[in-house]
């Protein structure tokens, strides 16, 4: 334990003993003891002091100070001067004059965030099962994967949009040699959402095949040996022995990717270039945290964007909740 | 970093049982074949918008919407890239990839530094209301950017850094992902007894971080440092808010700016793109194998 330098200590329990020994010596020993039992007690508080006022002054605060503005009416020029009014931010957002705006972007959020995850998750599953054989390249190809991961939302978004740009766009380009006509991706509903998807699936497949590949390398080789001397295929394995060990992996992962799918943001501000900041020219892609930055950084109501924010949260704690749920009842099965 | 271990390898041993029928063995090997066409046709769709940025970067404006696509580089790389480098963002990409590169290191540093200190408190170290502020950390994990946005943005404004650098750095100067990484690896990379002894020579907290901790924590502190560099680096929601306008931007700012704006000459706004990947390309290259192994050790969960 902690204190054994000094030999009048009592027991080897020296870091919660608070009561003094009978025959303390007095002077610097004892001096040096106090300093010591302060150096323990009062370390680990200021160890994680950073972590917290950090998180106070850029976490909670603003978590609180975002729900009081919500019920407020605030101007972007004037931050300053906040008027009470009421629940009108969220009226306006569910029934009121944005409504049309809010509804579309909730529903653009949740298909975009489909469009985006299922598909990267399923495509990454197979990947790491893929790399998990004994290959050749074997380093080359993980890295090769992951490369997207090193690029920003904004390098990637900008050359995307070059490519499914209408005029000479590669996409367009594609499809002709197929005979199919060219598209207008920004313009339509699913062709742009098809679009931005596609930006996000590039940048996030490789990252969560490698989340996989490492889950699956802890599964322990015995079951794949049992499996195969009860004549499963490889596709059996993977269904019946890898697929049941992951699960806990797959979950966290599903859980990070609709964290990440409900704060879109980047990719449709991105590629809508001169409309990007209110979800495209018929608003087709615009999803919640686009919302949230058109109210507040273009119409200038950090009122309604706050209620905004507010709302995403409280999406996100549902989302936090069903998985609990899950969790649980994926535990019980077991 | 598990990555670098061997593979569960069935096929090797189905082909090496005697029991395995020949026709079975052939099947494995089709099957590794197939394996081999699958992963290179997804290595290449990773690659080739990687390479079709530089492609595309190296023409004029012209070319880069002709149809066919243009599939090898062309001569105007420099001009386009000298172009952003002087003009982008309003003071040229140079000073952007400068402030990027301020902004990313110092977040860094003190990132792995508070991650560190506290991961190691609450790996090691008994205190009251440890497993309630543990939880703390934990429950901050999910709360969106988003919801923070709007009053930091009215918090720097009244601060006087609206536009500055520094109002990128202060909010994420310790994470509560770093925090929990730390934790993890401290748990079980930094043995009791080797604390311990430290202790029992007489040595004082501060020693015992300094000498103990820290350099039990370098291989950890690598990969969160990397992270949370490219993290910072590719940063963008807070960035493009508090820095609108800007100009002395962050390099996803002066790139925000070249999407966004009336002209839409791609040559030079892949040329940008270009520019500000290859910093994070480059660390990639050095260090790409840490960073797998980064994330594989981040996702999993204890």
């Amino acid at each position: 334990m902690a204190s054994t330098t000094a030999p009048s200590r009592n027991g080897p329990a020296g870091r919660q003993d608070t009561q003094p020994p009978p025959a303390r010596p007095a002077g610097p020993v004892a001096w040096r003891s106090r300093l010591h039992r302060w150096d323990t007690k009062g370390t680990p508080y200021a160890l994680v002091a950073p972590f917290f006022l950090v998180f106070a002054a850029f976490g909670l605060f603003p978590l609180l100070y975002t729900g009081w503005l919500s019920f407020h009416r605030v101007s972007l020029y004037n931050v300053d001067r906040a008027e009470w009014v009421g629940l009108r931010n969220y009226t306006d957002l569910f029934t009121g004059q944005v409504s049309h705006y809010f509804w579309n972007a909730l529903l653009n959020t949740f298909t975009l965030g489909v469009l985006s995850t299922v598909p990267q998750l399923l495509m990454a599953l197979g990947l790491a099962h893929l790399l998990n054989y004994r290959l050749r390249a074997r380093g080359f190809l993980r890295t090769a994967l992951l490369a997207p991961y090193a690029t920003s939302v904004a390098a990637a978004t900008l050359v995307f949009a070059l490519i499914f740009s209408p005029e000479g766009g590669m996409a367009n380009w594609l499809l002709g040699l197929f005979g199919a006509g060219p598209v207008h991706w920004e313009a339509g509903r699913w062709s742009s959402q098809f679009a931005i998807s596609v930006i996000v699936t590039w940048r996030w497949t490789g990252y969560n095949a490698l989340i996989y590949l490492a889950a699956m390398q802890a599964v322990p080789r015995e079951l794949y040996e049992a499996a195969a001397l009860d004549g499963a295929s490889r596709w059996q394995q993977f269904l019946h022995v890898t697929i049941p060990a992951l699960r806990p992996t797959i979950l966290f992962t599903v859980i990070v990717s609709t964290i990440g799918a409900t704060q879109l943001f980047g990719e449709p501000y991105l590629f809508g270039g001169q409309s990007g900041h209110q979800g495209g020219t018929d608003h087709q892609y615009e999803t919640l945290g686009i919302l949230m930055y058109d109210q507040g950084f273009h119409s200038s109501m950090l009122g309604r964007a706050s209620a905004v924010a507010w709302i995403m949260f409280g999406l996100l704690l549902l989302i936090g909740l069903v998985n609990a749920l899950i969790t649980r009842r994926l535990r019980g099965s077991q | 970093m598990t990555t670098t271990a061997s593979v569960p390898e069935s096929r090797h041993h189905a082909a090496t049982r005697p029991s395995a029928r020949a026709g079975r063995a052939g099947g494995q090997h089709r099957a590794g074949r197939i394996a081999h066409i699958v992963l290179a046709l997804a290595a290449l769709a990773s690659l080739f918008p990687l390479y079709w940025t530089l492609v595309a970067a190296s023409t004029d404006s012209h070319a880069v919407v002709s149809s066919p696509p243009p599939m090898l580089p062309g001569g105007n790389l420099f001009d386009n890239l000298g172009y952003v480098w002087h003009n982008a963002g309003g003071r040229g990409m140079g000073v952007a990839l400068l402030n990027s590169t301020f902004v990313a290191g110092a977040v860094t540093v003190s990132t792995v530094t508070f991650s560190v200190l506290a991961g190691y408190a609450f790996a090691k170290l008994r205190f009251r209301g440890k497993k309630v502020l543990l939880g703390l950390v934990l429950s901050t994990l999910a709360v969106p950017a988003q919801l923070s946005v709007v009053p930091l943005f009215i918090l720097t404004k009244n601060l006087g850094l609206g536009n500055h650098l520094g109002a990128l750095i202060l909010p994420v100067l310790v994470t509560a992902f770093g925090v929990f990484f730390m934790r993890q690896f401290l748990s079980q990379a930094l043995p009791s007894e080797l604390l311990e002894a430290a202790r029992v020579d007489g040595a004082n907290s501060l020693r015992v971080i300094w000498h103990v901790v820290f350099p039990v924590a370098r291989p950890a502190m690598a990969v969160l440092g990397m992270l949370t560099f490219v993290q910072s680096w590719n940063d963008f929601l807070w960035p493009i808010i508090v820095m609108n306008g800007s100009t002395n931007p962050t390099v996803q700012v002066a790139l925000a700016g070249l999407g966004t704006g009336w002209s839409t000459d791609w040559s030079v706004i892949t040329a940008g793109a270009l520019m500000g990947t290859l910093p994070l390309l480059l660390v990639f290259a050095l260090f790409g194998r840490h960073i797998v192994g980064g994330i594989t050790q981040g996702a999993i969960k204890g």
